[in-house]
Formats: structure tokens, sequence, C-alpha cells
């Protein structure tokens, strides 16, 4: 592999970690807390399969440059992680966590559906590994948006205002790295330009059967991986303390 | 000086060691454990996670090792492989039998190629009085690879084997 392309494909494969990651560690917020308790075990069970993900894509990175996931899940500051914006936003109410885990699965499985077909076996078989687990994924949170559009008008407003806020902050799902023209005229990843049309179709199509608007200003839509919310910080501090604190308390 | 055992062997020793999460089944009779080569010394032994989040992925592995060793061998090497992507479909007829006595509806036929949604369209039979009339109460369960249903004629809740 030639050492751009190389050097490209470990920094996609840490975004796609490092998504898994934080939106696991946001979503592992409602153990405990989850509406009913069938809800608290689903979002749980999908939050585990999220980090499963992330282990996977940490391990792909681990072939490449050696590097160690827990290292990089734990010891990296805000400003070196590179997961997208949407993941990292305080995960309000039910229908705010609902939405955005609909939006990103759905992304998730189009992106992985695409990427079976890589020219690069390791991440393919990582692809077909993980869209086994990723559809039942979507097929909850697809049913949860159904719910709460078509629940009560306040489930419908609190949905409505989640898309509202969020919509903008998810189009950065389709922003390429540097470098990830690379990756894609090899084959390795799929392009993000035919996924963005089949996501942005799909999505709208059941967000309004749902009797949601699309939303006509998207609001703000973040284009860099560099950046973050100063929500990443706090979310880092809780999730990384145990593992700053003690190094080597890998064993429980 | 003893001979090492030969690679059935170590397959035996290995079908022995049960589910972490399944007591009732063993880890080669899920199809975990994918192949088993031995070099002299050396025992290479190749396993693929069931879901890639199991936290039991870690015990599985460190028993596979153990048992290796406990055999005799000083250099034991547990290799992971994603490819092909595990499927209910391996674990063995005798296995999932067992599965049900043990009240867990074992995983149907896993539908290759089909697309991101799926319906489910045949019954899970309740394990337990074997009544087709069951609803699923949640996709998702007390361990990664299982849902939760509820039986209507023995009224009994029960799991069932997510098929992958």
């Amino acid at each position: 592999m030639k050492p751009l392309v190389k050097d490209a494909l470990i920094a996609k494969l840490t975004t796609l970690a490092d998504d898994e990651v934080i939106l696991a560690h946001r979503n592992s917020e409602w153990v405990g807390h989850g509406p009913i308790l069938e809800e608290d075990i689903a979002l749980a069970n999908i939050t585990q399969d999220e980090l499963g993900h992330a282990i996977l894509w940490y391990g792909l990175r681990k072939e490449l440059d050696g590097s160690d996931p827990d290292r990089l899940a734990f010891f990296r500051d805000a400003y070196e992680y590179r997961c997208c914006e949407l993941v990292e936003l305080p995960k309000g109410d039910w229908a705010f966590t609902m939405l955005r885990q609909y939006l990103f699965d759905l992304y998730e499985s189009l992106w992985l559906e695409a990427a079976q077909q890589s020219t690069y076996p390791p991440l393919a078989g990582a692809a077909q590994k993980i869209i086994r687990e990723e559809r039942f994924h979507l097929q909850h949170t697809r049913a949860w948006v159904e719910r709460l559009g078509l629940g009560t008008e306040e489930s419908n407003r609190r949905l409505q205002q989640a898309l509202d806020f969020q919509w903008g902050y998810a189009q950065q799902l389709f922003v390429p790295i540097p470098g990830e023209e690379l990756l894609v005229a090899e084959g390795i990843v799929p392009d993000l330009v035919p996924l963005k049309a089949r996501w942005l179709e799909q999505a709208s199509r059941h967000l309004q059967n749902a009797g949601l608007k699309l939303p006509i200003n998207p609001g703000y839509q973040p284009t860099s991986r560099e950046q973050h919310t100063e929500h990443l910080w706090s979310l880092l501090a809780e999730m990384q303390s145990t593992a700053r604190w003690d190094p080597e308390a890998k064993v429980w | 000086m003893t001979a090492l055992p030969t690679a059935e062997q170590v397959w035996e020793a290995l079908a022995r060691i049960p589910d972490p999460e399944i007591p009732v089944v063993s880890v080669v009779e899920m199809g975990i454990v994918r192949d088993v080569q031995v070099e002299g010394p050396k025992a290479t032994i190749t396993m693929t996670p069931t879901f890639s989040g199991c936290p039991a992925l870690h015990l599985i592995r460190e028993q596979l090792e153990k048992t290796a060793r406990s055999l005799g061998f000083a250099d034991v090497e547990v290799k992971t492989v994603l490819s092909p992507p595990w499927s209910t479909d391996w674990i063995t007829p005798e296995a999932k039998e067992r599965l049900r006595q043990y009240g867990i509806a074992p995983p149907k036929p896993a539908h290759e190629g089909s697309g991101l949604i799926q319906i489910e369209t045949n019954p899970t039979p309740c394990p337990r009085c074997g009544s087709l009339d069951t609803r699923l109460t949640n996709a998702f369960g007390p361990t990664l690879c299982k849902a939760l249903y509820v039986c209507h004629s023995c009224k009994e809740p029960f799991e069932s084997f997510k098929s992958v």
C-alpha cells in the first residue's frame, strides 16, 4: 500500500472508531435511566454493539500502525479525536437520542453495505461482520421514529425539535476527510456522494411518513473533524478518568 | 517425554469448554473455534467473534489458551478472524436442541443477502410448550445474541437466539 493511501486509511479508520466510541458513551448515559426497562436493555445492547464496532475499527488501524486501541480511546484529548460533532451532543431527551441513533444507523448501514465490497480485505471483512449487527439497530430506531412521530402531539413536537437541531449536524457524516479521495479511487472505502443521496432519500421519506417536516434551513453544518463542540471535553473527562487515574487497571 | 496431542485431540479438549454465557453449549458447538493447527510444540487456534462487542470474548480467548497449555503446548497462539462472519447457522443441531431444552428458542436459519430491514415471517415457537402463539417483546435481550419473547399459551417469557 502506498504511504499516502496508508495514512489516509489510518485517518479514516480513526474517524469510524471515534464516532462509535463517542456515540456509545453518550448512549451509555441512559443505562439505568431508560423510559422503560426493555428500552434501557435495548439501548444498552446497541451501545455495546457500537463499542464492539469501535474495537474492530481500532483493530484494523492497529494492523497498519501498531497503535494500541486503549491508548487511542482513553489517552487522547478532544483535539486529537476525529469524531463528528453529531455524536458529541448531550443525550437530550429520549426523542433526541432515538433520532440521532436513527440518523446515524441509517448512515452506518448504507456505508457498511457499500464497504462490504472494499478492495482492502480486512475492511470488507469487518463491514460484513458489523452489518449483521447494525441491521437490528436500524430496525429498532426506525420504529422509534415512527412511534414518536405519529404518537402524541407532545412526542411529535419533541422529535421535530430534535430533527430541527440535528439535521445540519448529521450532514457532517458525509463530509470526506482530507485524503479520502485516495481511498475512494482505490476502492478501499465507498464514495460518500452517492451514499448521501441514498441517505437523504431514505431518511426524508421515513421522517415525512412519521409526520415530521424536514428543516427548510439545515442550520449549522460542521465540516471539519478537527473541530469539536465543548461537550466532547466533558464527555472525555468522564470516560477517560479511570484509565488516566490508573493506566494499569486493565482487568476488572 | 510424552508426545503432544494431535489437532483432533485439541479439538476434543476445546469441545469441553462451555460458552461462558450459555453453559449448556460448548464454544466448538457454537462455531466460535474455526481452526486448530499443531506444529511441534506450538498450537494455533483460530476463533471468530459471535457479536463484535460480546464481553465473553476475552474469557473465551483465555480459556482456549489455557486449555491448549494444559495439554502440554508451550507455545499457544489464539488468532481472531472476522471472515467469514460468524453465523448462527454454524451452531450444531445438537446444540440447538440443548438451547431449546435450556429455555432459549434456537436461532432460525439466517437469510443471506437480504436487505437492511428484515421482517420476521415465521413464528418463533415457545421453547417450553412449543406453542406458535408467541410475541416479540424486545429485539434486544440480556445478552447481545438474544431477543425477548412472551408465549401467549403458557404465559411464560422466554429468550430467543437472534439469527445472524
